[in-house]
């Protein structure tokens, strides 16, 4: 069964893009013999010999004749494993807004650099974009080894600056393959150029990437896209919610909410285009999906799952990249808002920041121009339903349009809710965060009661007190007794109980304090909410999963908890009556089979060093 | 959690068509789906079924008729459009020769290609319509491979390469004033093996043109062209039996067809998957004018 797999491709100019292209086109035998045809009596029209592969991908006449391709061009290619959509956008300075446009569905960003001239400012910024919009993949093809005799030396050298500069940017998935797209070495064939390198060639690279797993299998959303009322024969009461599946699986019988309304129903028919019947349904598929009751629902709705709902509110940060030439962005200006199947009105209300896409500087802004990226603070007119960009590429990304013109004039990626509140003023302290003694973060352990999170929260304090580094451990237990005394069990308690936990610990991560939060907080979507608050103030935060197996943490039982919950005295005990939801990437995981607690804390301590000298 | 679903590629792109079908007839008013019986024109409607099943097709449909038509593509059409129960609107070619408002190019029996687009314009103009869905597919052309799938066209139907709409993720901005209209091609992603891998599995009929059959032609240019009321042999050219099937369905005076065996779905897929040349190349004079023809009707306003 084949897949389809998206590629978006970045390299300045004569780097060797379209060849490289040309290239994978022509050994792979998808280009016809027509079409290479004109580019041999094209090439030799420009004076070259053979056929110059770069023709085949060049487009537009205008910009064949200024001899450079300059916007995003698709290319279709198949092997007998894969179907491949290839977004090929040019590399040069002004035309961020192509690549980010060729980016926003990749799967895989493969960006070219010049064996000769190393990893330039451009090459920076392609990695910075790849990683911006989301790309899981990212592979970096060293091209023109040839001109550089094959050279071992040269690649590993343009590997480890590349790598470093990459590491301060969020890729998930890096690669680094030699090739020389006009001799076609690794491109579609191994080379024997270049008996040092052991990897694949580029197309058998791709042609095994896994991405199945990149889909957000866990968050269920669909937004309403279009009802379907036919209101007349055999269909005349039937009334169909068609969309998009943005996340998670739909089955028949899921109990789902519709946001806005809040209403709960049940699921009573997942189909597929034409009607078909489906046990389930999953991310990318389009459906319609009947529910159990008459509910009042319309285009712009969601439907979630009652414990896992996307964050819904009008005040949103986000990353937004300008993409038009005649306007600007500024502070105050409206637009509509296009996100999921929902339009509304938005107003800028700060701009935060102009990032500088090569140095990753943030600079204070009064507007944005063409290409320009900026983080700022908008406010809607309808609330919006979402999920961070970083989660979810379908809930977090939205456009601006402009309500004159209809252009488009912005991508938007949501970070989070805004944090300020339009009423409230923040007063920006004088002692900046590099100005106190010592650096804060929070350290999130989460897991069964019982599971080991306080001993090995105890230990870590101690240590890192001991080496002169403020800790304070905050207690999910404790805090019950005070700050959040009135606080219970149910998922609504528990998504308030972690948002204290997590606003308290920010605040001391910010003083410079290391807050050790120790809190069962089973559900991920909570979780996730305590990371965006660190990370909206540029906190770090390392979720830490004390991944002990039920049967030994109810052994333990060292408060008696399990053998209530077990007697149905206590309702709604994780792990018991109520769900745990299993970290998918803690940044630390610790295992009894690890070691003892000292051994665990050991491992923390490493980390939080780690993470303190980003 | 445990899950069966794995998503193929056929998957995707149905997906994917269908999203765009919905977008549009939520959010565009006065769509319209151009129909010529061609083979991507039946996928497309296909497609457009069902998105909206078990409701029927939200727009009406609209041929831009050249008058120089296979008469077995003509009846298809018919039947095909009374089977969805779908209005049909014809845009003529002839009757805008009639009226003066284009010139036949190489007298009565030229072709008429680049006339459609006078007709195609005022087909939308006097309906109103506020989108057209059509078949395209980037893989076709070079000019095509640089469309939006939501591709904004001004108020004299004309396309701006340069200064195409920034198109993300799946959001499509179809906003327009009145007179502007968008064109909307949800196969934009499909190549033409896809096209046919996917007419196998849904088991969609086609006119039988696109099947190997014997019939007269002549050999013109390098291609094979069917003999007709339109194409009469020219001296020196001479007629004679082939085994032969269509890969594209044009107007009858400049497409051509091929040499194949391939009577089934099965047999054309294989035939398709093996393919040296593009169906265009093979079997589209009015593309084979200069290498950047298509460009340049597009910008006039063709799809
Ligand atoms: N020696 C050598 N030249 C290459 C290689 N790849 C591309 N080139 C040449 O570099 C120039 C620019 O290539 P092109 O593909 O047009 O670059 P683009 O601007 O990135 O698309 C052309 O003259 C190519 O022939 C390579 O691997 N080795």
């Amino acid at each position: 069964m084949s897949q389809l797999l998206r590629i978006a491709t970045a390299g300045s100019v004569d780097d060797g893009k379209s060849t490289l292209i040309g290239r994978l086109l022509f050994d792979s035998l998808a280009i016809m013999e027509d079409q290479l045809g004109a580019v041999e009596s094209a090439s030799v029209a420009r004076g070259h010999e053979g056929p110059d592969l770069a023709l085949i991908t060049d487009g537009l006449r205008a910009e064949r004749e200024q001899g450079i391709t300059i916007d995003v061009a698709y290319r279709y290619f198949a092997t007998p494993k894969r179907k491949f959509i290839i977004a090929d956008t040019p590399g040069h300075v002004q035309y961020t807004r192509n690549m980010v446009t060729g980016a926003s569905t990749a799967d895989v960003a493969l960006i070219l650099i010049d064996a000769r001239r190393g990893v330039l400012e451009q090459s920076r910024r392609h990695a910075f974009l790849a990683s911006l919009l989301g790309i899981p993949h990212l592979v970096l093809c060293v091209n023109k080894m040839d001109l550089v005799d094959y050279s071992q030396e040269r690649f590993d050298e343009i590997r480890s600056e590349f790598a470093a500069f990459a590491s301060k940017l969020e890729v998930p998935d890096l690669t680094f393959i030699p090739v020389s797209a006009l001799a076609g070495d690794n491109v579609v064939t191994v080379s024997t150029a270049m008996p040092w390198y052991e990897g694949p060639a580029l197309l058998r690279h791709l042609e095994e990437l896994h991405v199945a797993s990149d889909r957000n299998l866990i968050d269920t959303r669909m937004p309403v896209q279009y009802v379907i009322r036919p209101q007349r024969g055999d269909f005349h009461d039937y009334r169909g919610y068609a969309g998009t599946i943005a996340g998670g699986v739909f089955r028949p019988g899921d109990e789902v909410v519709v946001l806005p309304s809040r209403f709960s129903t049940k699921v009573t028919h997942v189909r597929g285009p034409g009607g078909t019947e489906l046990d389930e349904a999953i991310a990318g598929q389009a459906v319609t999906i009947e529910l159990a009751d008459d509910l009042d629902i319309s285009r712009g709705d969601m439907l979630c799952r009652p414990n896992n709902r996307p964050t819904s509110t009008q005040d949103v940060d986000a990353m937004i990249c300008w993409m038009d030439s005649d306007l600007r962005l500024s502070t105050d200006s409206t637009y509509t808002i296009l996100h999921t199947t929902r339009d509304t009105r938005v107003s800028v209300k700060d701009l935060e920041y102009r990032l500088d896409i090569n140095t990753l500087h943030r600079g204070e802004a009064v507007d944005l121009g063409l290409n320009e990226i900026g983080r700022v603070r908008l406010r809607t007119q309808k609330p919006l339903h979402f999920d961070p960009y970083r989660r979810n590429r379908d809930t977090g990304s939205f456009i601006l349009i402009d309500e004159a013109t209809h252009n488009t004039v912005a991508a938007g990626m949501i970070l989070g809710a805004s944090q300020h509140d339009a009423n409230i003023v923040w007063h920006s302290g004088a002692v900046t965060r590099e100005q106190r003694r010592t650096q804060g973060m929070t350290l999130w352990f989460t897991g069964l009661s019982g599971s080991g999170k306080s001993s090995v929260a105890v230990e870590v304090e101690r240590r890192l007190v001991a080496a002169g580094q403020p800790a304070y451990i905050l207690d999910g237990d404790n805090l019950r007794h005070g700050l959040n005394s009135h606080l219970g069990f149910s998922p609504e308690d528990r998504q308030e109980n972690v948002r204290r936990v997590a606003e308290v610990a920010k605040l001391m991560a910010d003083a410079g304090v290391v807050a050790i939060v120790s809190l069962v907080s089973p559900y991920r979507a909570h979780r996730e909410a305590a990371r965006a608050i660190h990370e909206a103030d540029a906190l770090p935060f390392l979720e830490i999963f004390m991944d002990t197996p039920l049967d030994i943490a109810e052994a333990r039982d060292s408060k008696g908890l399990y053998a209530k919950a077990r007697a149905g005295e206590i309702p709604d005990f994780t792990g018991i009556s109520a769900p745990y939801e299993a970290p998918l990437r803690p940044d630390l995981m610790l295992r009894p089979a690890d070691g003892d607690v000292g051994t665990l804390a050991g491992i923390v301590i490493d980390r939080v060093e780690e993470a303190g000298e980003r | 959690m445990f899950y069966l679903t794995e998503l193929t590629d056929l998957d995707e792109l149905e997906a994917e068509a269908v999203h765009i079908f919905r977008e549009v007839a939520a959010t565009i008013e006065r769509p319209a789906l151009l129909f010529s019986g061609g083979k991507d024109s039946v996928v497309m409607l296909h497609l457009a079924a069902k998105a909206f099943w078990p409701a029927p097709v939200p727009f009406p449909v609209m041929h831009v008729d050249t008058g120089q038509n296979f008469a077995e593509v003509i009846e298809f059409r018919d039947r095909t459009v009374e089977r969805f129960g779908l209005r049909l609107i014809v845009a003529s070619v002839q009757d805008d020769i009639d009226a003066g408002r284009v010139v036949e190019i190489g007298g009565p029996l030229g072709p008429r290609n680049k006339l459609q687009t006078v007709s195609l314009l005022r087909g939308i103009k006097e309906n109103r319509f506020g989108a057209v869905f059509g078949g395209a597919r980037r893989d076709e052309e070079k000019a095509r491979a640089k469309e939006r799938v939501f591709s904004f066209r001004d108020e004299f139907g004309q396309w701006d390469p340069k200064n195409q709409r920034p198109e993300l993720w799946s959001l499509y901005n179809g906003r327009h004033r009145t007179g502007e209209n968008m064109r909307v091609f949800p196969l934009s992603n499909w190549t033409e093996l896809d096209i046919w891998s996917y007419i196998r599995q849904e088991e969609i009929d086609l006119p039988d043109l696109y099947y190997a059959h014997t019939r007269t032609v002549v050999e013109r240019d390098g291609m094979l062209l069917a003999v007709n009321e339109f194409i009469q042999p020219q001296p020196g050219e001479e007629p004679f039996e082939a085994t032969v099937r269509f890969r594209t369905i044009g107007d009858a005076t400049c497409t051509g067809c091929v040499e194949s065996q391939a009577a089934t779905r099965e047999a054309v897929v294989a035939e398709v998957a093996a393919a040296r040349v593009t169906e265009r190349g093979a079997t589209r004079a009015d593309d084979r004018v200069s290498e950047a023809g298509m460009e340049d009707r597009k910008k006039e306003g063709y799809f």
